[in-house]
């Protein structure tokens, strides 16, 4: 049975993952025929079967590692001693923090916009056209780089070299304002802008996600409405704008918080791109340097709940627009 | 969709009304075909779709070129000076100490699994949200959405500390269940959204044919939630087959677990900028990700409730 | 419609899984050469090892931050051990190395060994986690034959030893082009004021003598903490730089101020940098092992970096006195005193069994050292004396070698590694970093490091 824990060849690697697949697949069968066999059964317990098992995983898995970081961030570095709000009080006080927060803020508010606008424009311009399926294949590319792999793709189209006589520019960003004339710069380096540029990465990823979901919803919309529109007159840009967007309301509205949500937590791109120097850093980047590269554990917590209350307002909306939606039903 | 077709009386006549409706809709749509792309917004598809294809086109260009080219002149003078080296993919392949199909093995079996686990609880997760009537519903709902938020690094310790202590941590079950937990708020969230979709009437039918939830669940809703189970199994291939801190951390480095991400992280080599070596293990990476894309795609691309249900 | 689906998707996976074993085949290059032969062929005494008991079957697992290339020749190395006492020894390197023995420490799966690139690092793992185990005496004996004392007082803490020293580099190089040399004439400089002369003299010929690089990532800053630690040790002196160190004087003394203006006469001078690469704030953007590049260019002539340097430069470059590139010690004020900067790794120990200590005790000694230098190619050296400099495969490397051996040089580790965390491994790395990139001035630099001291 070693094989189970242990696998060390092919073939031992091969079957633990099919009898894992098997182990997990006769277990939820036996949880629901548990569940639909008796004919008068509590519907509680139906409910149990259903969402027992993501219950309980997100539990030990999500819930109680967010607790103990809540409880972690009023500690201090190897949580021994209690401190109350001093690692809040350094964040909110502390040069470099406060940077990072900021930066943060301005990628929870670009991102989104940008990627949902983009993606929903593109996914309108392809619908239904010969070349939809390749198209669609094109932007959804960068989503299936890893985002290491993407950091590495823009940071070598940023690349800078000096404007001098024997030397070339190997960045496509810089060739191009050579091209028009102008003097290459160092994308990486200069803050504020930096940031835009690094934001840049993230949204060329993220319109893939956003073009794929909006896409379905698109072609969801039932016929007779768009039928009922043209025969109004209504076409092109108008039909997107009273008609397409409308309806799909509900899509935009996942897509948008989802990717603020995500937005919130990468951190990827920073640590590949600039290691989170020249004023680059976000939440995500800092709590990894703070928490797991400099082991301070309180600090890294405080960092980390403070993502927590940075996407109360997402839920918010997204609760909200859900019982909007609900009504209308 | 798995319906009888009708071949008498007023069922007849309606199946006559039904062809000659799919007919209208057929020409409609082709004359949509036609309608919708006016020239202007054609070349901004294509503007935009070149504009996300060229940094990428950039890597791969690259990672044909020896390295000293790749240092001293832009890819783009690739066609005026073409030098192609495969040196890069080989080192990138067969460079290291272990062979390189140890890594995708055990990327293969990494990946799969954490697919089928997570996307299964959640769909069953999903239609709890959407189709039973509980109390508490709504705001259970809110928190699994809201568990979005808890970033994966919060969760390392105090995961590795449980595998740890009940002995299963440097094996692939400590990976399945950490994939699996991370996609579960995501995946429901989504899962739920499409289902609501859904329309009543049909469940409402089954219902009164005496089926329970778990019927319903498969034989109603599943068939037709293929599109949307397609879209984010996809995604989730993705996002663990790109992986690298889930793996590092819970499978350890070890070569009998460790994912191919682990090993192409450490192809920047001590010093960092290879790009000759990471633009050749940017690409070998992607290649899986690229078929699984394919061969799926069209399942959503078909979209949700294609066979023309809704009205 | 389901059969369908489920057919074109077994059909994805068995391509996929078609590949895989196609690469099964065919993959087969584990190169493991002749470095292996060599190191499985050395005879070393193992009786030093039966103190230990029967260890036949046992395991030991080592975790670093040295990956691949570089560690191929660690794993060669161990062979000559695990033949003599039966231990296999489970190498693991990563670049997450840092965060993840964190999170290994905390989460109760500590590796058995580790390989502290930092004592300041070593320092924090002792007070904080409480796992460190303290070296046996067996390697207690080895470093005080094998090592000169400083290096025992760098894996001490509080009183106690813990680590002995792996392996080390030499900082205090500076990399230049000897055909580019003798083609303008130029000689070696031998003291400070004669490499100050010759960097004016590049000016005037038209040239721009000075590159530098300090782009790495997360660790982006540290080759400009390399800088200004040298150039203390050389305008204070090693005493004053010891105590800058454990922080008997502050951080930002006005002595750490005037070698921080001396750096930057260099560094922050248009004039000087940045030879092929740009302007000053160049030195941010370019990665430190893509920065000396400019030398095989021509159009730079010095680069001051680490011995462990040889490995950037490409493939087919003869790093020799007569080569393509070679490098010289990076002048001192006076030809008397000759500091030495450098770094190296400890080895610390997590567990206490048998086998552990047997491996730490095999670390220590110059058998170990003799045969990874056999095995290794350029790049590598140790600060153990018992290492005969004939078995490096560098110049360089015997160079190094032979000025950790020499009683007039005076050794001082890299200051940044042996200072707590938050500054060596942080502070001190991004106001460098700002220094250059955002030409912050050297005093609000030094008070930013200085205030962060925990």
């Amino acid at each position: 049975m070693d094989w189970l824990l242990r696998a060390d060849t092919t073939p031992e690697k091969l079957l633990v993952m099919v009898f894992a697949i098997v182990l997990f697949v006769a277990v939820m069968a036996a949880i629901l025929y548990a569940v639909d066999r008796p004919k008068r059964i509590s519907n509680w317990v139906v409910v149990a079967g259903f969402l027992g098992p993501a219950l309980a995983l997100l539990t030990f898995g999500l819930i109680y590692p967010a607790i103990r970081t809540m409880y972690q961030s009023f500690f201090d570095r190897t949580g021994a001693n209690y401190v109350g709000f001093a690692n809040y009080s350094t964040i909110f006080t502390s040069d470099g923090l406060q940077v990072v927060l900021r930066n943060t803020a301005i990628w929870v508010l670009l991102v989104p916009i940008a990627a949902t606008f983009i993606g929903l424009v593109y996914a309108t311009l392809v619908d239904r056209t010969r070349f939809e399926s390749f198209a669609k294949a094109l932007v959804f590319l960068p989503m299936a780089i890893s985002m290491v792999g993407a950091g590495i793709i823009w940071k070598f189209v940023y690349e800078y070299r000096p404007n001098q006589p024997n030397v070339n520019q190997i960045g496509l960003a810089n060739q191009v304002l050579v091209w028009l004339g102008f003097e290459p710069q160092q994308f990486l380096i200069n803050s504020p802008w930096n940031t835009a540029f690094l934001i840049i990465v993230f949204i060329w990823i993220q319109v893939g996600f956003a073009m794929t979901v909006l896409s379905a919803a698109i072609k969801a919309i039932p016929d007779d409405i768009v039928e009922a529109a043209r025969l109004d007159g209504v076409g092109g840009v108008r039909m997107f704008r009273f008609v397409t967007v409308p309806t799909i309301r509900p899509a935009i509205v996942v897509v948008f918080t989802t990717i603020a949500i995500v937005t919130l937590k990468v951190f990827d791109i920073v640590r590949t791109m600039t290691g989170g120097n020249f004023g680059t850093s976000v939440v995500a980047n800092e709590f990894y340097v703070q928490g797991l590269r400099q082991a301070n554990e309180g600090l890294g917590a405080a960092l980390a709940v403070i993502l927590f209350v940075l996407v109360i307002p997402i839920v918010i909306y997204n609760i909200r627009q859900m019982r909007l939606s609900e009504d209308v039903r | 969709m798995s319906t009888t077709t009708p071949t008498t009386g007023a069922a007849a006549t309606t199946t006559a009304k039904r062809d000659r409706k799919a007919e209208k809709l057929a020409r409609r749509a082709s004359d949509a075909k036609t309608k919708l792309s006016s020239p202007w917004a054609s070349a901004l598809a294509v503007v935009i779709a070149v504009l996300w294809t060229i940094p990428t086109l950039g890597l791969f260009v690259t990672s044909f070129r020896p390295e000293l080219d790749i240092r001293r002149t832009g890819w783009w003078t690739f066609p005026s000076n073409p030098e192609v080296t495969l040196s890069n993919y080989e080192t990138a392949l067969f460079g290291a100490g272990t062979a390189f199909s140890t890594y995708f093995v055990n990327s293969i079996v990494v990946t799969i699994p954490a697919v089928v686990i997570p996307m299964s609880i959640a769909l069953l997760a999903a239609y709890a949200f959407a189709w039973i009537d509980f109390k508490g519903r709504d705001v259970l709902f809110v928190a699994v959405f809201a568990l979005q938020i808890v970033p994966l690094q919060v969760t390392l310790i105090p995961l590795l500390s449980i595998y740890v202590d009940v002995g299963i941590n440097g094996s692939f079950w400590t990976v399945w269940l950490s994939h699996s937990i991370f996609a579960l708020p995501l995946a429901v969230f989504l899962l739920h959204n499409f289902m609501k979709d859904i329309p009543r009437s049909l469940v409402e039918a089954a219902r009164m044919d005496g089926a329970g939830h778990v019927k319903i669940f498969f034989q109603v809703l599943f068939p037709l939630l293929i599109p949307a189970v397609a879209a984010f199994s996809i995604f989730q291939f993705l996002w663990v087959w790109n992986d690298l801190l889930v793996g590092l951390t819970f499978a350890g480095g070890a070569q009998n677990v460790a994912p191919l991400t682990v090993r192409l992280a450490e192809l920047a080599g001590s010093r960092g900028a290879d790009w000759h070596l990471l633009s050749a293990g940017a690409f070998i990476a992607i290649v899986v990700p690229l078929i699984v894309f394919v061969s799926l795609q069209r399942y959503f691309v078909r979209g949700l409730l294609a066979g023309g249900v809704k009205g | 419609m389901t059969f369908n689906n489920q057919r074109r998707r077994s059909a994805a996976l068995a391509g996929g899984l078609g590949v895989a074993l196609a690469l099964t085949a065919c993959g087969g290059g584990s190169g493991d050469g002749d470095g292996g032969d060599a190191a499985a062929a050395a005879d070393i005494d193992c009786s030093a090892y039966e103190e230990f008991g029967d260890l036949e079957g046992k395991t030991v697992s080592v975790y670093t931050s040295i990956v691949s290339p570089e560690d191929t020749p660690h794993i060669e190395s161990y062979k000559p051990f695990e033949e003599c006492t039966g231990v296999t020894v489970n190498y693991e390197g990563s670049r997450e190395f840092e965060a993840q023995l964190v999170v290994r420490l905390r989460s109760g799966n500590a590796p058995d060994i580790a390989f502290i690139p930092q004592p300041g690092l070593l320092r924090t793992l002792v007070e904080d986690s409480g796992e460190v185990v303290p070296a046996p005496d067996a390697v207690s004996a080895n470093v005080d034959e094998f090592f000169d004392e400083s290096w025992k007082e760098y894996g001490t803490v509080d009183g106690t030893f813990y680590a002995a020293p792996l392996g080390a580099n030499v900082k205090s190089f500076v990399w230049y082009s000897p055909q580019m040399f003798a083609d303008a004439g130029y000689e070696v400089p031998e003291t400070w004021d004669e490499m100050m002369e010759l960097s004016d003299q590049i000016v005037a010929d038209g040239a721009i003598p000075w590159c530098a690089g300090i782009g790495s990532g997360d660790a982006t800053g540290w080759p400009a903490t390399d800088w200004l630690e040298d150039v203390l040790l050389r305008t204070a002196g090693p005493d004053v730089y010891d105590q800058w160190v454990d922080r008997s004087i502050p951080f930002n003394d006005p002595q750490v101020e005037e070698a921080l203006g001396q750096v930057g006469s260099i560094l922050k001078n248009d004039q000087y940098v940045n030879g092929g690469l740009g302007g000053v704030t160049s030195i941010a953007s370019t990665e430190f092992g893509d920065a000396g590049l400019p030398i095989l260019d021509g159009s730079c002539f010095m680069h001051r970096q680490a011995s462990f340097y040889q490995a950037n430069w490409p493939e087919g470059t003869e790093v020799a006195e007569d080569g393509d590139v070679f490098a010289f010690y990076f002048p001192s004020t006076s030809t008397d005193e000759r500091p030495l900067l450098g770094g190296g790794e400890f080895v610390a120990a997590f567990a206490d069994r048998p086998e552990v200590q047997a491996l730490q005790t095999y670390l220590s000694t110059d058998d170990w050292a003799n045969i990874k230098a056999q095995v290794s190619g350029p790049g590598w050296v140790s600060a153990n004396t018992g290492l005969d400099p004939a078995n490096l495969t560098s110049p360089i490397d015997q160079l190094s070698a032979e000025l950790f051996q020499d009683e007039s040089a005076v050794f001082r580790f890299d200051g940044s590694d042996l200072m707590p965390g938050e500054v060596g491994a942080g502070t001190f790395w991004t106001e460098m970093t700002s220094w250059i990139a955002n030409d912050k001035d050297d005093k609000s630099v030094l008070d930013a490091i200085e205030a962060s001291w925990p």
